[in-house]
């Protein structure tokens, strides 16, 4: 629940912001603000998920600090946001798990390593150590375990993560009959997809720091793009394996090959992007209680990139079990705390745009006579 | 001015219209050469301004309905400030912040020096020209109550406290010519509960032409209703000021409540006239009657509030001569009202160059003036929404038009820093 004290932050926020109106050009969460007139905490946290912490309000804003007004939109909007992650949370008592993230992020990855390490050593003995004909990796661990184990993490993961949306939905009071409709989900996409309203109406965002850029839209969407080729990857790769019924080693020139080398490339430039323009963030607008969380998020996923890459180079090699075992554990880790970790921004920030755009629609069809 | 629809304003807003706007609202105290340049050299504003980076909004929203006359910064003033500093960065301006000018030297009408504090150390700066754009003294909390009396106590600063004017005081105390009356300035009526300083625009109020507005006596002194509210917003802050004790009330009611822009503070409100009176510690009886007689004066009507309507009173003494409704459906809102400066008019007289005229005849050779220093030139009294930036900007221009042609004819001497002109922030 929304503690007392921020509530007030986000309330003051919003009526002050409301009165004023001069940021309506910069992004979707002013023209959101404009049809409201009473800021619940339900409000709040539609808002605080329709912001992407550009910042081009707070350079732009007459209140700042020293004002008595004290405004400070971004930095209160992400206090909001990780609030409504743990909220949202399921089942209930991980919700702790976004404080003090990036240490249970270290942990699972700890448990992961020595549990996979152990499994392998039991199971194959002298055998992870050297090479394997062909590089075939389910030579190495069988395939039914392989999908049992990821099947049973992605159900349970899949099953948070749709729990977690459902209930952000509901409590932005939002129907569940609102969710079908195919040109809000459409106009959804295409934002996440292009961020055009992301944009700060063409002039790019204020972030590292005051001066507008575009590098934080570029590494964002090269992660994004980066994780979802490596999605497709795995998907393909299965069906090579189970529909196609081709056994053995992908060649480098098949599918899921080209997917997760794109992917896998666009995860480390991005991540790492993303990483150097955090160093630089202008430390005032920024709630550094999440640090861990965006920090842990972030490495998990340049790791997993970059024992991916490596994997494919060095398949050949007797070092081919190890690195198996270190991806297979960080990509069981990275699965495992998507629903408690930062990954969930993506999908409640797809769920606020989806409801930004059902506003859209709604307001349009007002004013028609 | 626009002839033409462009991507920040409607329809057109020709030079005589916007000169007949500043003839009527300053009752012609204006020097009409400098407005008419000023409407003029407005054309090229929003273009000039895009091109230092500053942005604008798409079309209008939130904001009063001006649409047609107005361009509305994206961002608010800051955001403009912030792209001009940029800008000036990029030529190559050193900006020096936190710096206030305490002196300035002329001698024999030409710029020689002044004096600038900097953390407790004064340093003298020379130049071959110098502009003027240091803002008003609507800070100065003394200046205002010699040319208030106590009535300045009352006085709300919706601006920074740094506007204390020092710089036309020096100025003025060294020869140049005044302009204006102290007592003239853009003053709006905003929420009595807002800060002393630095309010800004989220302390407006825009419901006064929806209800009434009453003195402290339970009073109506003025017509609410006499036009648009973006073209009676700016005399509303002298009316309340010339209250007994500076403050007056708006009432309205649960008709009336939403249809104008959200407000920092929420309203005062209760379910009858008399405890929302008792609640404001005004004389219940007095305010009820008030509203009782206004209620029976009024028309019937067609209320719409995005026209001069034709719901009146009849026989009250003043009238509310548009969108007059009964106040008579709980429950019952008020919000108190201050007078809310937002900047001065008193200032420096200039020519068509900016340059500051002196008393001992003629220019100065090398002092120009900008923006709120100068702006009572144009302006003896009244406002036009969007005029103080327009000045701000012409005159900003020619001011440092004017200094720079001035400092590359200049002969070069020992002591002039290589810049042409130096910009004085006080």
């Amino acid at each position: 629940m929304l503690s007392a004290e921020l509530l007030e932050e986000g309330q003051h926020l919003m009526t002050v912001c409301n009165a004023c109106r001069y940021c309506e050009g910069y992004c979707a969460v002013w023209k959101a603000m404009e049809t409201r007139s009473v800021f619940k905490a339900e409000d709040l946290n539609y808002l605080s998920n329709l912001c992407h912490n550009c910042s081009a309000c707070y350079y732009s804003c007459q209140y700042t600090a020293p004002h008595e007004f004290n405004l400070n939109p971004p930095k209160t909007l992400a206090k909001l946001r990780v609030q409504t992650y743990a909220q949202y949370a399921w089942p209930r008592p991980l919700a702790a798990a976004f404080q003090r993230n990036g240490v249970l992020v270290s942990a699972v990855v700890v448990v992961m390593l020595i549990g996979f390490m152990l499994a392998a050593t039991l199971g194959l003995g002298r055998r992870l150590f050297e090479p394997v004909a062909g590089a075939d990796f389910l030579a190495l661990i069988p395939h039914s375990i392989l999908v049992a184990t990821f099947t049973a993490a992605a159900a349970f993961v899949g099953l948070a993560l749709l729990i977690g949306f459902l209930r952000f939905w509901r409590d932005v009071g939002e129907p569940y009959n609102a969710l079908f409709s195919p040109k809000a989900w459409g106009r959804a996409f295409m934002d996440v997809a292009t961020m055009t309203n992301l944009d700060n109406d063409g002039a790019g965002c204020p972030y590292p720091t005051e001066s507008a850029s575009e590098s934080r839209r570029w590494f964002h969407q090269l992660t994004m793009y980066g994780f979802l080729s490596c999605f497709v990857a795995t998907i393909l790769g299965a069906i090579r394996f189970d529909v196609l019924g081709h056994h053995g080693t992908s060649p480098y020139e098949s599918l899921p090959v080209i997917f997760g080398s794109l992917g896998g490339i666009g995860l480390l430039v991005g991540t790492t992007g993303l990483l150097m323009l955090m160093k630089r963030r202008n430390a005032d607008i920024i709630d550094h209680t999440q640090d861990g969380m965006d920090l842990s998020f972030m490495l998990l996923l340049m790791l997993i990139a970059a024992t991916g890459l490596i994997l494919l180079l060095a398949r050949q090699t007797a070092a081919m079990g190890s690195l198996l075992i270190v991806h297979l554990a960080l990509v069981m880790t990275l699965f495992l705390t998507m629903p408690y970790g930062k990954f969930v921004h993506g999908l409640y920030r797809s769920g606020a745009l989806l409801k930004w755009a059902l506003e859209r629609s709604r307001k349009a069809a007002a004013v028609k006579p | 001015m626009h002839e033409k629809p462009t991507s920040v304003m409607s329809g057109s807003y020709a030079e005589d219209e916007f000169y007949k706007d500043i003839l009527s609202v300053t009752g012609g105290k204006t020097d009409e050469k400098l407005a008419r340049m000023t409407i003029q050299a407005s054309a090229q504003c929003v273009d000039w301004m895009k091109r230092q980076g500053v942005r604008f909004q798409h079309a209008l929203v939130g904001t009063l309905q001006l649409g047609r006359t107005n361009a509305f910064f994206l961002g608010g003033g800051k955001a403009m400030m912030n792209a001009y500093y940029d800008a000036a960065l990029r030529c190559g301006v050193q900006v020096v912040y936190d710096a206030e000018v305490v002196d300035v030297v002329i001698q024999g009408g030409a710029f020689r020096n002044a004096t600038v504090l900097r953390s407790g150390n004064r340093t003298q700066v020379t130049a071959k020209a110098v502009v003027v754009a240091a803002g008003g003294f609507e800070s100065n909390l003394q200046w205002l109550k010699k040319a208030w009396g106590p009535t300045a106590d009352n006085i709300l600063i919706r601006g920074t406290p740094y506007n204390q004017g020092k710089v036309i005081e020096r100025l003025l105390a060294a020869g140049a010519q005044s302009v204006g009356d102290s007592k003239e300035g853009h003053m709006v009526a905003i929420d009595s509960r807002s800060p002393k300083f630095d309010g800004g625009i989220v302390t407006r109020l825009d419901c006064i032409s929806l209800g009434i507005v009453v003195n402290i006596r339970g009073e109506r002194f003025y017509d609410e209703g006499e036009d648009f509210w973006p073209k009676r917003y700016a005399i509303w802050g002298k009316l309340v000021a010339d209250q007994p004790e500076q403050i007056a009330y708006c009432f309205f009611d649960a008709k009336s409540m939403g249809k104008f822009m959200p407000t920092l503070y929420p309203a005062i409100n209760a379910n009858s006239i008399a405890e929302l009176a008792a609640l404001l510690k005004l004389p219940v009886q007095s305010v009820v009657d008030t509203i009782k007689t206004y209620n029976e004066a009024v028309k019937p009507g067609a209320f719409n509030h995005e026209i001069l309507d034709d719901c009146k009173t009849q026989g009250l003494k003043p009238e509310k001569t548009h969108w007059a409704l009964k106040i008579d459906q709980p429950p019952f809102y008020a919000f108190g009202l201050r007078p809310g400066l937002t900047f001065t008019f008193f200032g420096l007289k200039v020519d068509e160059q900016a340059r500051v005229l002196m008393k001992s005849g003629g220019p100065a050779s090398n002092v120009f003036a900008a923006g709120e220093s100068m702006i009572g030139n144009i302006l003896g009294k009244g406002y036009v929404a969007g005029i103080g930036v327009t000045i701000g900007n012409v005159f900003g221009r020619i001011a440092g038009r004017s200094a720079a042609q001035r400092a590359l004819k200049s002969e070069p001497t020992e002591d002039v820093p290589q810049e042409a002109a130096r910009h004085v922030v006080g």
